[in-house]
This record gives C-alpha cells, sequence and structure tokens, in this order.
C-alpha cells in the first residue's frame, strides 16, 4: 500500500481565541478530486490555507508525499494556489504570469515560454501569451491562474472557490474544464466552495465540513446518498428531517416514533436513542400513488416552479412545525393550500444517530 | 440678468489665476528684459540675462548642487519611505497606528523647526554643515510624503499577488523586487518627482544646513541681497520651468494610471 500524497493528521487552528480547525485528519490520494464543502466558517479555507503552507496550524502535522511539510514556507512546499481573485501579477504579460514559477526555479528562457505557451493551450488560451492580465475576462483570468500554477508541476494544486467570482453560466462551464484538465494532467486538485452543486460534479472525494469538523467524506454519490450526519444531509441537497426516538430495534429493523407516527425502516440503533430520519426531496411521494411508509397528510405552503420540477414546500398536519421539502414532477397540479397525503419507501430513508 | 451673472463669473476667474499667475508671468517677462531693470516699460526680448546666468559659475554650480540633492535625497526618501509602507502594510506591529502617526508627524513640523533641529544635532554629532548635511534635512522632510503616498495606495489586493509570487517560489526579496515594486510603480514614481520638487525650491533647511557650497534656492538669495536685476529673473524663471517639468511628470504618473 503506497502512502497518501497528502496526509493532515489531527490538525487543529485557533485565531486568537477562535478555534477554527478542531482535530481535523484527512488524507489525500494521488491524482485524485478532492473537494472540501462547507458553509462559511466552517473552516474549509483555512485548511487549504493550512495546507498551502500561508498558515502554520496550532497543533498537527501536514505531510506530503511523505515529508512533514507543517511548517515549510509556500514557496519551498510542492504545492500551488489558485487564488480566489486570481492574484495575476499586472505588470507582466500573461505569458510571463504562466512563466513566473519556472523563472524563480532557475529555467533558460526558451525553454520557459514553450512551458508556458503549453500550459496556456491546455487551458485553452493559447492565443493570450502577449496579452496583459486586464485584457482578458474574468474567465481567461481563471485560466492564467490555472495554467500559472499548473505550469510547474505541483504534486497538489489547490484551488481556493475558483469559481465564487464568476456568472453561473460561465461557472457550469468551467467546472467542466476544471473537471477535463484535471483528468488530462493527473495532478490531485484540492477545490474549495460553499456550492454543493459544484461539489458534486467534480468531486472524486468530497469533504463536507462545519463547525471545524469535518461531518463526512467519501464520493458524493456516496455522501448524498447515505450521508453520516445531519448536517451533511442538510447542506449537501436538501432533506426533510423528521427527528425521533428508536421505540423498538430488532432483526436490522428500527421502529421510531416520530411526529409523523412510528415509522419502521431498515438499520441498527439501540433503543430508546434519539435519532433522526432524513429523506431526500426526490424520495418523498405525493398524492395517492402510495409509499410503503405513510408519513400522514400535510398542507402545502409554497410551490416552486423549477423548470423540470416542482419545489413543493408543505407543513406536516400532525406537526406543523415540521417541514416536507418534495420535488414534485413539473406536470404536478399541487395548489399551495391544498392538503395531500405524504408517504415514502422504507429503504429510502437515511437513519441518522444523533 | 444671467449676462451680468456670466460676466461675474469671468470676471472672478480672470481675477483669481491673475492674482495667483500675474507674479509668475511678471517675473518670466522681465527676465526677458534687455536692460538692467526689471522694471517696466518691457524693453525685451533678450537672453541675455540667460546667458548672464548661465556663465556665472556660482550660480551654475548651485544648480548643479541642487539638482544632485534633490535627485539622492528623492531616492532615499522614496526607498525608505516604501520600505516603511510595505511593512506596515504587510505586518502586524505592535502600536502600528501609533507609528505610522509619528512617521508622518514631520509633514505637519515647520521646515525652520526641523532645520533648526538638525542644526543643533548635527552640531552636537560632529557633522559639518554640507550638502550632504541638507541632503539628510530634506530626507527627513520628504520621506513622510513619500511614505504617505506609497501607503495608501499599497491595498490589500496586493496581498494575494505577493503571495502568489511567494507561492511559486519567489524569495523575499524578489517577491518585493518583481512584484510589489512595478506594481506600486505609480506610488513611487509619484513620491520620488513630488520630492524632487520639494527638494529643489526648500529653502530654510538648506539655508540653515550648508555653508560653501550650497543649493540654487540658497544662492538666488544670496543674489537677492545685492538687489533686483533681471538676471534674478532669469534664473527663478529656469527654477520654476525646472519645477512644472517636475509637477508634470508627478501628474503623469499617479493621477493617469489608475490600477485595471
Amino acid at each position: 500500500m503506497s502512502a497518501p500524497l497528502v496526509d493532515i493528521r489531527n490538525v487543529s487552528h485557533r485565531f486568537g481565541q477562535l478555534s477554527v480547525l478542531k482535530n481535523v485528519s484527512l488524507a489525500i490520494e494521488p491524482g485524485s478530486y478532492t473537494i472540501l464543502l462547507g458553509p462559511s466558517g466552517s473552516g474549509k479555507t483555512t485548511l487549504l490555507s493550512i495546507l498551502g503552507g500561508f498558515v502554520t496550524p496550532s497543533e498537527g502535522k501536514v505531510f506530503i508525499r511523505g515529508e512533514d511539510c507543517t511548517s515549510v514556507p509556500p514557496a519551498k512546499r510542492p504545492t500551488t494556489t489558485v487564488f480566489q481573485d486570481y492574484a495575476l501579477f499586472p505588470h507582466m504579460s500573461v505569458g510571463g504570469n504562466v512563466g513566473f514559477g519556472l523563472r524563480m526555479q532557475g529555467v533558460d528562457g526558451a525553454t520557459r515560454t514553450a512551458k508556458a505557451r503549453e500550459a496556456l493551450a491546455l487551458v485553452g488560451l493559447a492565443a493570450a501569451f502577449d496579452k496583459k492580465p486586464h485584457q482578458l475576462s474574468g474567465g481567461q483570468r481563471q485560466r492564467v491562474a490555472l495554467a500559472r500554477a499548473l505550469v510547474i508541476e505541483p504534486a497538489v494544486l489547490l484551488l481556493d472557490e475558483p469559481l465564487g467570482a464568476l456568472d453561473l453560466k460561465l461557472r457550469r462551464q468551467m467546472q467542466d474544464e476544471l473537471k477535463a484538465i484535471q483528468k488530462r494532467v493527473g495532478t490531485a486538485f484540492v477545490h474549495v466552495t460553499h456550492d454543493q452543486e459544484e461539489a458534486m460534479a467534480l468531486a472524486d472525494h468530497c469533504v463536507v465540513m462545519n463547525d471545524g469538523r469535518i461531518e463526512d467524506e467519501g464520493p458524493p454519490e456516496r455522501v448524498y446518498a447515505r450521508p453520516k450526519t445531519r448536517f451533511s444531509a442538510t447542506f449537501m441537497g436538501e432533506s426533510t428531517i423528521l427527528a425521533g426516538t428508536v421505540t423498538e430495534a430488532k432483526n436490522g429493523i428500527v421502529t421510531v416514533s416520530t411526529s409523523a407516527g412510528p415509522i419502521s425502516l431498515p438499520g441498527a440503533a439501540p433503543a430508546g436513542a434519539g435519532v433522526a430520519l432524513a429523506i431526500r426531496p426526490e424520495h418523498l411521494v405525493l398524492g395517492d400513488a402510495k409509499g410503503d411508509v405513510a408519513l400522514g397528510t400535510a398542507k402545502v405552503g409554497d410551490v416552486v416552479f423549477q423548470g423540470s420540477f416542482k419545489r413543493v414546500l408543505a407543513a406536516s398536519t400532525r406537526d406543523p412545525a415540521s417541514q416536507f421539502i418534495a420535488k414534485a414532477p413539473a406536470s404536478a397540479t399541487v395548489q399551495p393550500g391544498d392538503t395531500i397525503a405524504v408517504s415514502c419507501n422504507a429503504q429510502d430513508i437515511i437513519l441518522l444517530v444523533d | 440678468m444671467r449676462a451680468v451673472i456670466r460676466i461675474a463669473a469671468w470676471l472672478y476667474a480672470i481675477a483669481i489665476y491673475g492674482f495667483t499667475f500675474l507674479p509668475v508671468v511678471v517675473l518670466v517677462l522681465f527676465s526677458l528684459q534687455a536692460t538692467s531693470f526689471p522694471i517696466p516699460p518691457f524693453t525685451g526680448p533678450s537672453l541675455r540675462w540667460y546667458q548672464a546666468v548661465l556663465s556665472d559659475t556660482r550660480l551654475t554650480s548651485a544648480l548643479v548642487n541642487s539638482l544632485l540633492v534633490a535627485v539622492l535625497s528623492s531616492l532615499a526618501s522614496v526607498t525608505l519611505g516604501f520600505l516603511s509602507a510595505w511593512g506596515f502594510a504587510r505586518f502586524v506591529l505592535p502600536g502600528s497606528a501609533l507609528l505610522r502617526g509619528l512617521i508622518t508627524l514631520p509633514l505637519t513640523v515647520s521646515y525652520l523647526i526641523i532645520g533648526m533641529g538638525l542644526l543643533v544635532l548635527f552640531n552636537w554629532a560632529g557633522v559639518p554643515k554640507s550638502l550632504l548635511a541638507a541632503g539628510i534635512g530634506h530626507v527627513v522632510i520628504n520621506l513622510p510624503l513619500c511614505f504617505a503616498i506609497i501607503y495608501s495606495q499599497m491595498g490589500d489586493h496586493q496581498i494575494n499577488i505577493e503571495r502568489a509570487a511567494r507561492d511559486l517560489g519567489a524569495a523575499e526579496w524578489k517577491v518585493l523586487l518583481m512584484i510589489t515594486v512595478p506594481v506600486m510603480a505609480p506610488a513611487i514614481f509619484a513620491g520620488f518627482f513630488l520630492s524632487m520638487t520639494f527638494s529643489w525650491d526648500e529653502f530654510v533647511i538648506s539655508f540653515l544646513l550648508t555653508r560653501f557650497e550650497t543649493t540654487l534656492p540658497v544662492e538666488i538669495w544670496n543674489l537677492l541681497r545685492s538687489g533686483l536685476n533681471p538676471k534674478t529673473n532669469a534664473v527663478g524663471s529656469l527654477v520654476f520651468a525646472i519645477s512644472i517639468v517636475l509637477v508634470v511628470f508627478f501628474e503623469l504618473t499617479l493621477l493617469r494610471r489608475k490600477p485595471a
């Protein structure tokens, strides 16, 4: 077994009194695309800064290619960062920007130019070599920043909310390109974002962070389908959450008493434990086409047409404080004010032990 | 009614520009006088007084001294001002606000006080009155200015640019020389040219701190002691012309180039 490319061990960090990272451990595999996903203040950017060498953690160690890099300055470690504001050198041409890292390594001018051109071609900007950064659009600057960071062949490329400053359409387009470029160069990418769609589209390995901790990590499909915590069930996509208590557990079936009535589902939890049940919007069935678990009736509060589907918010009749979030077909005739039956299938319910 | 207001506005404009520029116009005009007194009627134009200035070795060597002091003291001011601005902008220093206040404080102190203070200090330290002493005096007055100009232009958006350079393997001195200085070039040039302008026509400090070799303003003062003649007008016009050139450079560097 080879060691992971990056091994973050028990890292904690405090800014003054404020604890921003709490005993975080994370392994990053060679050639993987890792996404650090979390709301602002979750510590994801601090973790990236620690990887890049801009912040030395209060506690813990960072190993890159097996070497202890915890307090190695950015210049000396095999990582490069693509900054959120791109941080291009405004007084240099695009070629000068991309060649800068090689220049610092003492690479001669001709090789530098050749490699910089190659890197620009990789990001589809071969023609921009002699332009100045201010002549480029936001998306193009983003690519230059990417080429500049990739040209020195880092072991890990760090991206700090790289798509944050772009408009939605460009964002989705750059997202596809990022993935394609990563596949082509084979460098490990670590990408920070608060956009869960971006995370699901890009990640091989998705790390959900909240309040300085890693809540959940794994392939995005798994994190979405079977989130490990209540936070990741609500942050990585939406969920209806039903809180309850386990009343009975035997033969791999638990029965949970909730505000929507008793629900039996496959799973394991000790009787008496407080649990939460999460149900993805696409798994809630509205109306008479019944799933095998009835969740009572609900009064529809809001219907939002989203093109390919309608997002329905409905309050449970039995417990108006509990909200159902459901995805109905675009053709559904459901109206605000309607009272409808809500159900789902037992195997789609996610059991979260608090 | 409207016509009256327009006429009044024009009169006001003429009065204010006349008040500001008439002395300079008169100075330049009578520097071209053909006869020996810079008083009406105008007898020129003639360049004889300019010829007299340029063949007066005391004046020409004072002019060279002034340029030397201006260039060297401005270089020192802008270098020290840049380094301190960078230090204040990039590092967390204890008592930063107080120290920043102290560094700009000389801007509010009169040149006379600074000159006298330096005179006493140099006397005590055994530094003789010289162009060097005057140059140091000019650094004292211009460093705060350079600091203030450069510090004001040193925003947070450059922090990531410097970080990116470090991240790509640049040593600290390379970051400064290859990234920070070029990015800050407009402010640095502006500080330099403004320092040059101030050093160039500074009188009090130079007067107090120089003896045998002196700067042009002090030499002009010497000349004036023997009364007005068109030669003083000619040398004044030259000083004015050079100041204009410096100010134009200052405006071009700071005001024209705005960061994209």
